[in-house]
């Protein structure tokens, strides 16, 4: 049995957004909806966690810094896209610096639109998030042991 | 018993002759051979000396010379005929002031009282002389080894033309050998005398070695404060020929224990030498000056010579102190307080040698506060902490000395990456570092039976200063120790230019050490406790032998994670440090800042100067052990029969 | 012989430390939760949480790191069989301090700027707590006649009759030692963002497994310090530590979740005069009476 979705460990990183979904993020984690409950624990450092939340678009500014937190996150790791323009870019798609949603930089497992994302919904994506990591860690597992 | 006799005679004059052939022979290579040679003979001579006389109780050896007598007074006459000399080219009245009454002093005594009194027995020998035999054989010709390569860096980094002392500077260090010798292995009070002043002599001139101003105001320096001590020996001895008739320093020690208040002056008097060889505050300001020397002569005074002399002197004095309240109470106060202000005070320096400056006078402090206690278990105690300091010390000077020749710097911030710079270096470094300050290591086991010997005493002021002097220990020591720690990429090693010389000592130091704390119980049952039952009838050791044991083991599983290279086969991927944001480089912590451009992480270490600052804290613990000292004298003069 | 009940002893400690640890750091969490008006994770949660770490990959920014941090793992066992055998309480006191030593020693080694900084202030902590424990083993050996705890299974009376002040010294100083705000300067359970976590910024996957349980195991030792102060002659008298114990527990967890972080000069200050008065006053009411 895998522990991973046992205790899914974020990391949150806000790209270029309103604060909307920032917000709403940091809602879940709060006592009204306890993401502790399910092991959810608020890291701030990437080679602690396991779930990278991403909200806000991807610009020229941010991109190495996403790919930095993502390459310093140890496997196995999932990427959780909140919000629409995580997913997409949203409004600003089209704006002179932005590059689009997050998956133009990393890979992403999850995509949680919204705007702005809804607690409800994040905890949706992030359990699905959680049977994401179940998987890549079996799968990881399975590589040591081929190794 | 003969062979005994004769090997201290050999460790006495030999050093003697070397010192003179080395001041003959100048050029480099022959040099290297004669220091080599003898330092081995002059160590296998102190072990074998020590192996034939394992357990041995205080054996006095018959030996008498009216010649001698007067060699030993003419040499501290010619030290303090030298020391006028310089004080004249320097124009110091203060060190002229002390020769001319030190002269007078010697004069007086030697003519006026000394003559009838006679030491059929002139030398002894007893476990403690010959703990500090090993010391000094063994610790201080690696050092004098060391300074082989060690100087001819030092000669090439001076500027061009500049004159080469070097065949002075050698004799010297051989001089000091035998000076010590005679210290240790002197029954007699004056010959003893004469090496007292002899170490202080050859000190200055090694302090002064470089000629800068900054070195002759240090020597000046030693010198007073010695001189001064010296002068104390001498009214010590006064007090000795008028009230006890006798210059036996058994005999001295023996009439002491049986009846305190007819020896409380002499005792004080000899007390206060000791606290000023040993560079207890306010004498303090003596050893850092030193720190100007050449690194063996650091090494040098701060380990197995020099300040070990104050303290030994003050370890035979313990039983005596014990009985007697004035001058214990003095010893204890001024050492306790000496170690716990200067742990505080090392902990806002930066300048490795300050830091192991002020780490040597700590622990010289907790030894002198030991002999004030004088109780069995201090003993057992203070000879530990005299053994593993002077071992440790030695180790972390030859390694700062020759981390200054490599890196240009003996700062502890340069210090940096030194893991990785000079990797063996590093690693001797760390080990002597952790036998200062943490457990297993002896230090720390000795620090222990302090703690119990103080507990047992019911000297409350020492728990406490012990307490806390031991928390701020903790921290200069650990600060530095990660310092070196820290690894990064791979700098290019600067380590492969250190002579084999520096090599051979290094590693010396090292195994002694790690032999020194596996066998410590050992150690305990064949040379200290000897010593503390022929004193006491007690045994000293209060730490069961399971826990020293216990602690051996772990002595050996840290040495292992140290020199073994655990975990240098790890199959695990590299990872580059948090940076929080883009890294740019992982070696030099430097990031991606808001304008894209690229900054550098600095971290410097902690040095707390606000609380722990010199300025703060040195002007209490002198100001205080003046008083406590002009008190006791006072005190023990109006007791003794001198007075009454 | 004591050398033999010591590695039994380290052995025992290193099977039942984490286990009691781990359910101990898992009702800290539930009752914080509460406290916080949450209902917070599964008691098993650390369990799972360490698990998990083991289960990730396997990496590090240098070779020595991880053997540093399972050195200092080790001495924290050793430092708990040496006391729950009932052996020496300052071999126990420097064994984990060294301990303390080798997991400061693990974050200066990476040279990562917040791990020093982390690194920094546990070196800080630690000359902060020091002075405090070194007096209460000595209140201690006065109390017991004896530096072993064994000692205290022969007592007429729990030792903490004679020394209370100590034992209120001591619960000051385990706010530091169970890195509780707000004395959780280098390393914060909470506020994870905190300098990165300090001490533990570099240390991830397995590596942190290890510090994870090298803390369930260093609690367990430091709430066996607090037990012992209650441990008479008496067997009834463990029941009764052992609900000290969890009220003390109970009571960390509540300073932790009241009280913010304070600054490093009001940590040493405080801890060092609560030393002196504590420790000092009570060690030498026992040396002079």
């Amino acid at each position: 049995m895998a522990f991973a979705s046992k205790s899914p460990w974020v990391i949150h990183y806000d790209g270029s957004s309103c604060n909307g979904c920032d917000i709403e993020v940091l809602a879940t984690l709060c006592p009204g909806f306890d993401g502790e409950r399910f092991g959810v624990v608020n890291t701030g450092n990437p080679k602690h966690a396991d779930i990278f939340l991403v909200t806000g678009s991807v610009n020229e500014q941010n991109i190495g810094v996403i790919r930095e937190i993502y390459d310093q996150m140890l496997e196995p790791k999932v990427v959780v896209a909140c919000g629409i323009c995580a997913c997409s870019g949203g409004v600003f798609h089209d704006c002179y610096n932005v590059i689009g949603g997050v998956d133009k930089a990393i890979p992403v497992d999850v995509y949680a639109p919204g705007c702005a994302v809804r607690p409800e919904q994040l905890i949706d994506a992030i359990v699905a998030g959680v049977a994401a990591l179940d998987e890549k860690s079996a799968a990881l597992k399975a590589a040591k042991k081929g190794a | 018993m003969e062979t005994s006799f004769a090997l201290i005679g050999f460790l006495i004059v030999f050093p003697l002759v070397v010192a003179a052939l080395l001041l003959v022979v100048r050029p480099e290579g022959p040099r290297k051979v004669v220091v080599c040679i003898s330092a081995a003979l002059i160590a296998v001579a102190s072990v074998a000396l020590v192996l034939m006389n394992l357990g041995a109780s205080c054996t006095l050896l018959a030996f008498e010379s009216e010649a001698l007598d007067f060699v030993g007074t003419g040499v501290s006459l010619v030290v303090a005929a030298v020391v006028i000399g310089f004080a004249i080219r320097y124009r110091n009245l203060w060190a002229a002031l002390l020769a001319v009454v030190q002269i007078a002093g010697t004069l007086v005594l030697e003519f006026v009282f000394a003559h009838e009194i006679e030491v059929p027995y002139g030398l002894y020998f007893d476990s403690l002389s010959l703990l500090m035999t090993f010391i000094i054989g063994v610790v201080g010709s690696g050092i004098c080894v060391y300074a082989l390569g060690y100087m001819e860096d030092f000669q090439a980094h001076e500027p061009a033309g500049a004159k080469d002392r070097r065949p002075t500077f050698f004799a010297l260090m051989f001089v000091f050998l035998s000076a010590m010798y005679v210290i240790v292995f002197s029954n007699n009070m004056e010959w003893m005398y004469t090496g007292w002043e002899v170490t202080t002599l050859c000190s200055f001139l090694l302090i002064g070695y470089t000629k800068t101003d900054e070195a002759i105001r240090n020597a000046f320096r030693q010198i007073i404060m010695n001189m001064a001590g010296g002068i104390g020996f001498l009214v010590a001895l006064y007090a000795c020929a008028l009230t006890m008739g006798t210059f036996s320093f058994y005999e001295f020690l023996v009439m002491g224990a049986n009846n305190p208040q007819l020896a409380a002056l002499a005792v004080t008097a000899l007390a206060f030498a000791g606290i000023t060889k040993a560079a207890q505050m306010p004498f303090h300001t003596w050893l850092l000056g030193a720190m100007v020397a050449p690194t063996p002569t650091s090494a040098l005074l701060h380990s197995s010579t020099m300040v070990k002399a104050g303290v030994f002197l003050l370890v035979k004095l313990a039983p005596v102190l014990h009985v007697s309240p004035a001058p214990s109470v003095m010893v204890m106060l001024v050492g306790g307080i000496t170690f716990v202000l200067c742990s505080f005070m090392a902990i806002s320096q930066s300048n490795a040698k300050r830091v192991l400056a002020y780490s040597t006078i700590a622990n010289l402090g907790l030894i002198v506060a030991c002999a004030g206690v004088g109780t069995a278990e201090a003993v057992w105690a203070a000879c530990f902490l005299i053994l593993f300091h002077a071992i440790a010390k030695s180790l972390l000077f030859l390694c700062v000395g020759t981390a200054e020749h490599h890196i240009g710097s003996r700062d502890i911030e340069d210090m940096d990456l030194l893991f990785d710079r000079m990797p063996r270096l590093a690693r001797f470094m760390m080990l002597g570092i952790m036998c200062m300050f943490i457990a297993p290591f002896g230090m720390l086991l000795a620090k222990w039976a302090t703690l119990v010997s103080f507990v047992d005493t019911h000297q409350v002021a020492l728990i406490i200063i012990l307490a806390f002097g031991s928390a701020a220990t903790f921290m200069f020591w650990a600060k530095w120790l990660g310092k070196l720690a820290g690894i990064a990429g791979t700098p290019d090693n600067v380590e492969v230019t250190v002579k084999p010389t520096e090599w051979v000592s290094l590693l010396l130091m090292a195994c002694l050490l790690v032999l020194a704390c596996v066998f410590l119980p050992v150690i305990s049952n064949v040379l200290v406790e000897p010593y503390v039952l022929s004193v006491y009838n007690l045994a000293g050791q209060d730490i069961s032998a399971d826990n020293l044991w216990l602690a051996s083991l772990c002595v050996i599983v840290v040495v292992v994670v140290l020199f073994a290279g655990v975990g240098k086969n790890q199959k695990k991927r590299k990872v580059n440090v948090y940076l929080a944001g883009v890294g740019r480089d992982d070696d030099t912590r430097s990031f991606q800042n808001s304008l894209s451009g690229t900054t550098q992480a600095t971290t410097r270490n902690w040095y707390m100067e606000s609380v722990f600052g010199e300025k703060r804290i040195a002007p209490v613990g002198v100001a205080f052990n003046s008083l406590i000292m002009a008190a006791t004298f006072v005190i023990s003069y109006l007791a003794s029969p001198l007075f009454l | 012989m004591t050398l033999l009940t010591t590695l039994i002893g380290t052995l025992l400690f290193a099977i039942l430390g984490p286990i009691v640890g781990c359910l101990l750091a898992g009702l800290d969490r539930i009752i914080s939760a509460r406290m916080q008006g949450r209902v917070g994770p599964p008691l098993l949660q650390p369990y799972y949480d360490v698990r998990k770490l083991f289960e990730k990959e396997s990496v590090s920014v240098n070779s020595v790191e991880s053997v540093y941090v399972a050195c200092a793992l080790l001495f924290a066992v050793l430092a708990g069989g040496i006391f729950y055998s009932g052996g020496n309480l300052l071999m126990c006191v420097f064994v984990i301090t060294l301990s303390s030593l080798f997991f400061i020693m693990a974050a200066y080694s990476t040279r990562s700027p917040y791990a020093e900084v982390g690194a920094a202030r546990e070196t800080l902590q630690v000359m902060c707590y020091e002075p405090m424990v070194l007096l209460m083993a000595v209140a201690f050996y006065q109390a017991a006649n004896s530096f072993d705890v064994a000692e205290v299974l022969k007592l007429t009376h729990p030792v903490v009759c004679t020394i209370w002040l100590v034992f209120l010294g001591l619960l000051f100083i385990l706010t530091i030692k169970l890195r509780k705000s707000p004395f959780d300067l280098s390393m914060s359970h909470h506020a994870h963002q905190e300098i990165v976590r300090g001490i533990t910024t570099e240390m991830s996957g397995p590596t942190l497994g290890l510090v994870e349980i090298m803390h369930w195991c260093e609690n367990v030792l430091f709430l066996g310090w607090v037990g012992m102060f209650f441990v008479w002659a008496n067997p009834v008298s463990i029941a009764i530590a052992v609900v000290i114990v969890l009220a003390v527990y109970f009571l960390e967890i509540w300073i932790d979740n009241n009280f913010a972080r304070v600054k490093w000069q009001f940590m040493f200050k405080s801890a060092w005069v609560v030393a002196l008065v504590a420790g000092g006053v009570n060690v030498a009411v026992l040396a002079f009476l």
